[in-house]
């Protein structure tokens, strides 16, 4: 706007005027940028005062000393002996492990239900409606400490775990899950594995071989049975054994995350479907496509145009949401870096602005793959000339 | 006389309180071609929307190629096998190239194998005259030939009738005759036609008779040449008055 | 009965999907109402009253007050109370018709001083409350409240230098925007909380609720900047045209023309944001502040109440669902009356 106002002054003044115009707009951006290196040399000051007063030493020395606690939930090595550096990367890929499971997670929940909105079932609809309305209104942080406290914590013990088909075990220590164990040496397998899924994806709209996906996923399958066998979990004494175990921190923040973002995705997936116009849904109808094949083929792709720029969004509040976990104690980058190291080292500054920066870039990262994949994909089709 | 493939009778349609359709009987026999033709608001589009399930009648009975429309879905999907339809504004997927917009159908609702759909699509193509476009995206086009591949889309189901919506009404003029001349071809190659339009041209081209709507009440159905110079009621005669 | 045939049990995929809908309903409603109302205890001052199996409300009876007012000294709980009555009528005051907006602000200005004042007494025969005994649901407000009216005229210049003409300054206002927008609250409100005093002289000791109000506001200052850069963006060229016909300049288009037109552009969006700040001041909790949710979350390791997790957030959903979805109606209202449609 204020583009637009100089722009007009300079159109209908005279010259010398203008030349006053711009003059004043230099005036006026050398006095904001005397205003905050003014502010900023005494908020500098006053840290370097503080620090010097609290005996708090500075830079980022701390990240190499030793960390002295542990870690419960880590997908690198950790001990006590370890470095507040690595506790680091154990808190942050920590924080991308319940992203990345939850934005997974919330996509196809919100998808479902916010395609549901629109089924000729009363009932689905109507159930779609209350999920949506229910969930979107209530704090995130209740719904953990819900799903954490009042469900999960609240689970039998182990003796009394409720079992699910033999396979999965679930108490107040955790869900008990089947693993699938490698053989030693199995390294290529799974290289081939890594391989033939990725070729199964990429070829699975294959013409000329229609059905060659189905025939890598029997690859693959074989693969696993020559170079893996699966674990499961089963009660020895007062515990389980074997097969792997999600914290019940873990699985309380996932439901809760990715049912709380399924909400808001719901919704945005209803306004893209609202947004394909009554005509498409009416030539579909025309040429006798099923009602399946009429969402799938038609309105889904024209709806996801709307669609995703606004799920990059989503996917950038999951993210940021999770540092949530720090209220039931799930070590993620706040709970194991902003807060356990922090109280430890007292370094305030240094930390809290790490953990900033991290999660500015992963709101960066995003933002830049959602845009390259909407760049790619959505607007298919929909340009002129 | 061959036998009807679309019987309309006694149909009644309401919008809420407003009555569309008050009574409209129609009988079209194979291979005949139809205009319907009528005042703005008459309820030439809700006739030829009934007649493929797009608007649910609320009396009387529509049977296509024996079919009573009323018989739920599958009876309606059966239809809409056999009957293809053109719309005013095109409604082509914009998502989809052109060839994608043919082939879509075949092969998920007639279940034809890919190759086939592609060989049906190049061959409707060429029939519209637009070979060269299939790899095309629609916004692409023009409208002319916007419309001629939704024209070709509807053939490539190879239905028995073919339903048209005012399809010259949204194209510039110098376009329409691209698409009158498609549609005049097909009624020579024997295809059952109906035909909403206000092209008085096409109408005395290809028409084997005139239907004219007025209120929802079918008011007059003669051959092109008694309808234009010994029209009988006078609603027809004022509507004939005003757009000649 | 043809109704539930077509809507129900129109095929049989309908017919199906409804039953195991039904089934799983009643498999999860009718044991959720026996325990949340047949089988609760409502009456009674202890836990012991609770023996019937169902709910326990005894106990959420017993604390309402604390969870309404926190901390907040017995006697003096009618201060608060005159507050909450104040803030609605100057909440109606904003869709009242008749009166001017100008009038509005000045009301809501000196409305906020005046309750800043009551709450925290300490002038004429009003004790002083500590803040650190506000909490509760009281507290909830007063951030949210608090928060919002803070945030609002820095997102105003906010909006406004990140349309500005001016290289430096856009510049500037957008990467404040993005910063905040960019990471998440929990670490706003830990930078507020424990790097705050770091960046005051020393001996300026900042209280912990107003050390979270600014956190608050900062965050929420980012996100409203955007919602009025959307109003912003609605209005057309010819409005700013036809004031510098007019001969106005910046600062006098912006007030008189512009951000009126803008401001009624953002309400529904605004209300989304006022949604958004309500819910997420329960965060409070994790640095120690004890809002409504941070307090029923303490009461439920009181020795005496234990074991009520469920009740205790059953109520506080409730409270906090009906509150936010009242919001959210009239944001679709206003939304609707307006006649603004946006994607
Ligand atoms: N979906 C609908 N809801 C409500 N009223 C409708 C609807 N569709 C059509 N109508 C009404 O039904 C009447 C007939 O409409 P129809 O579209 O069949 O007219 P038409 O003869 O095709 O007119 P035109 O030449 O303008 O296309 C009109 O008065 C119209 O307003
Ligand atoms: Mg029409």
């Amino acid at each position: 706007m204020g583009c637009i106002t100089h722009r007009l002054y300079g159109s209908f003044l005279d010259n010398n005027l203008w030349q006053s115009v711009r003059h004043t707009a230099i005036f006026w951006q050398l006095v904001a940028v005397a205003v905050i290196v003014a502010g900023g040399m005494w908020l500098f000051g006053n840290i370097l005062d503080n620090l010097a007063n609290r005996g708090i030493a500075s830079g980022f020395s701390f990240l190499k000393s030793t960390a002295g606690f542990g870690i419960s939930t880590s997908l690198i090595d950790f001990t006590e002996a370890s470095s507040i550096g690595r506790a680091f990367w154990v808190g942050l890929l920590n924080t991308l492990m319940v992203s990345a499971i939850s934005v997974v997670l919330a996509t196809i929940l919100g998808f479902a239900v916010g395609i549901a909105r629109f089924s000729n079932n009363w009932l689905l609809a109507r159930l779609a409606m209350g999920f949506v309305e229910t969930l979107r209104n209530i704090p995130l942080l209740l719904q953990i400490f819900f799903w954490y406290f009042a469900v999960l914590r609240s689970l039998p013990g182990p003796r009394q775990s409720y079992d699910i088909a033999g396979l999965a075990y679930l108490n107040y220590r955790g869900f008990y899950i089947p693993k699938l164990e490698f053989f030693d040496g199995s390294g290529w397998s799974v290289v081939g594995i890594v391989i033939l899924a990725v070729a199964a994806f990429c070829l699975r709209r294959h013409r000329v071989v229609p059905r060659i996906s189905v025939v890598l996923a029997v690859l693959i399958l074989v693969f696993l049975l020559v170079s893996a066998s699966v674990s499961v979990p089963a009660l020895k004494g007062f515990n389980f054994t074997g097969g792997s175990v999600l914290s019940p921190e873990f699985v309380a923040l996932v439901i809760a995350l990715s049912s709380y973002t399924a909400a808001f995705i719901a919704e945005i997936v209803r306004a893209g479907i609202q947004s394909v116009p009554r005509g498409q849904i009416e030539a579909a109808d025309a040429l006798a496509l099923s009602a399946k094949d009429r969402m799938r083929f038609v309105v889904i792709p024209q709806a996801l145009r709307v669609i995703v720029p606004l799920l990059t969004n989503q996917y950038l509040n999951l993210t940021k949401n999770s540092s949530l976990a720090a209220a039931i104690a799930f070590p993620d980058l706040v709970s194991v870096f902003a807060g356990t190291a922090l109280n430890i080292t007292g370094q305030a500054i240094e930390i809290i602005g790490i953990t900033m920066a991290v999660y500015l870039t992963i709101s960066l990262l995003i933002a830049f793959a959602m845009n390259a994949f909407n760049r790619s994909t959505a607007m298919r089709g929909l340009s002129t000339g | 006389m061959s036998e009807p493939v679309i019987k309309v009778e006694q149909v009644h349609k309401w919008f809420g309180s407003h009555q569309a359709l008050a009574g409209v009987d129609l009988t079209v026999n194979a291979g005949e071609r139809i205009v319907v033709c009528g005042p703005s608001g008459s309820g030439k589009s809700t006739l030829v929307r009934c007649m493929n399930g797009l608007e649910t009648i609320d009396s009387g009975a529509i049977t296509i190629n024996q079919i009573d429309l009323s018989g739920g879905l599958t009876a309606i999907e059966q239809v809409r096998k056999s009957v293809g339809m053109v719309f005013q504004q095109f409604n082509l997927f914009p998502h989809l190239t052109v060839e994608e917009n043919l082939c879509l159908a075949p092969t998920r609702s007639l279940g034809l194998s890919a190759y086939a759909a592609k060989e049906r699509a190049l061959k409707y193509l060429e029939r519209v005259h637009i070979p060269e476009q299939a790899a095309k995206f629609p916004l692409q086009l023009s409208g002319g030939q916007q419309q001629r591949v939704a024209i070709a889309r509807a053939l490539c189901m190879e239905p028995k009738i073919m339903l048209f919506d005012e399809p010259t009404s949204a194209l510039d003029p110098e376009m329409i005759k691209e698409v009158v001349d498609v549609i005049a071809e097909l009624a020579e190659d024997g295809m059952t036609l109906v035909c909403v339009t206000h092209e008085m041209g096409l109408a005395r081209a290809m028409a084997d008779r005139i239907v004219f709507l007025d209120e929802g009440l079918v008011v007059e159905e003669a051959p092109p040449s008694a309808f234009f110079n010994a029209p009988k009621s006078d609603r027809t005669k004022q509507f004939l008055c005003k757009i000649l | 009965m043809s109704w539930v045939r077509e809507n129900l049990f129109s095929s049989w995929g309908n017919t199906l999907t409804s039953c195991f809908i039904g089934f799983v309903l009643a498999w999860a409603l009718v044991p959720f109402v026996d325990w949340a109302v047949i089988s609760a205890d409502w009456g009674g001052s202890k836990r012991t009253d609770c023996n019937s199996g169902g709910a326990c409300w005894v106990y959420v009876i017993q604390r309402f007050d604390q969870f309404m007012y926190g901390f907040y000294p017995v006697s003096e709980r009618w201060r608060v109370d005159v507050v909450g009555i104040l803030l609605v009528v100057a909440l109606t005051l904003f869709f009242w018709p008749r009166v001017s907006a100008r009038l509005a602000l000045l009301c809501w200005a000196l409305a906020l001083f005046f309750c800043w004042f009551l709450l925290t007494g300490g002038v004429l025969a009003l004790p002083y409350v500590e803040t650190r005994l506000w909490g509760g649901m009281m507290l909830t407000v007063v951030l949210t409240v608090g928060g919002l009216v803070l945030a609002f005229p820095v997102a105003i210049l906010l909006a406004l230098g990140r349309r500005s003409s001016l290289p430096l300054v856009r510049i500037s206002c957008t990467a404040f925007i993005e910063l905040w927008r960019g990471v998440p609250l929990i670490t706003v409100l830990f930078m507020a909380s424990v790097m705050l005093p770091l960046f005051l002289p020393d001996g300026a000791g900042v209280d912990k609720l107003l050390r979270a109000l600014i956190g608050v506001s900062l965050f929420a200052g980012a996100y409203l900047a955007e919602v009025i850069r959307g109003g912003l963006q609605a209005i057309l060229r010819g409005q700013y045209e036809a004031a510098a016909a007019l001969g106005l300049g910046y600062w006098k288009t912006m007030t008189y023309v512009i951000m009126p037109q803008a401001l009624r552009h953002v309400i529904p969006g605004l209300l989304n944001t006022i949604i958004a700040l309500f819910k997420d001041t329960t965060l409070v909790l994790i640095i120690g502040m004890f809002d409504f949710l941070g307090i029923i979350q303490a009461s439920l390791n009181d020795q005496e109440w234990l074991g009520l997790a469920a009740e205790g957030y059953v109520f506080a959903a409730l409270i906090y669902w009906s509150i936010c979805y009242s919001l959210s109606r009239l944001s679709i209202k206003v939304e609707q009356h307006s006649g603004v449609h946006r994607v």
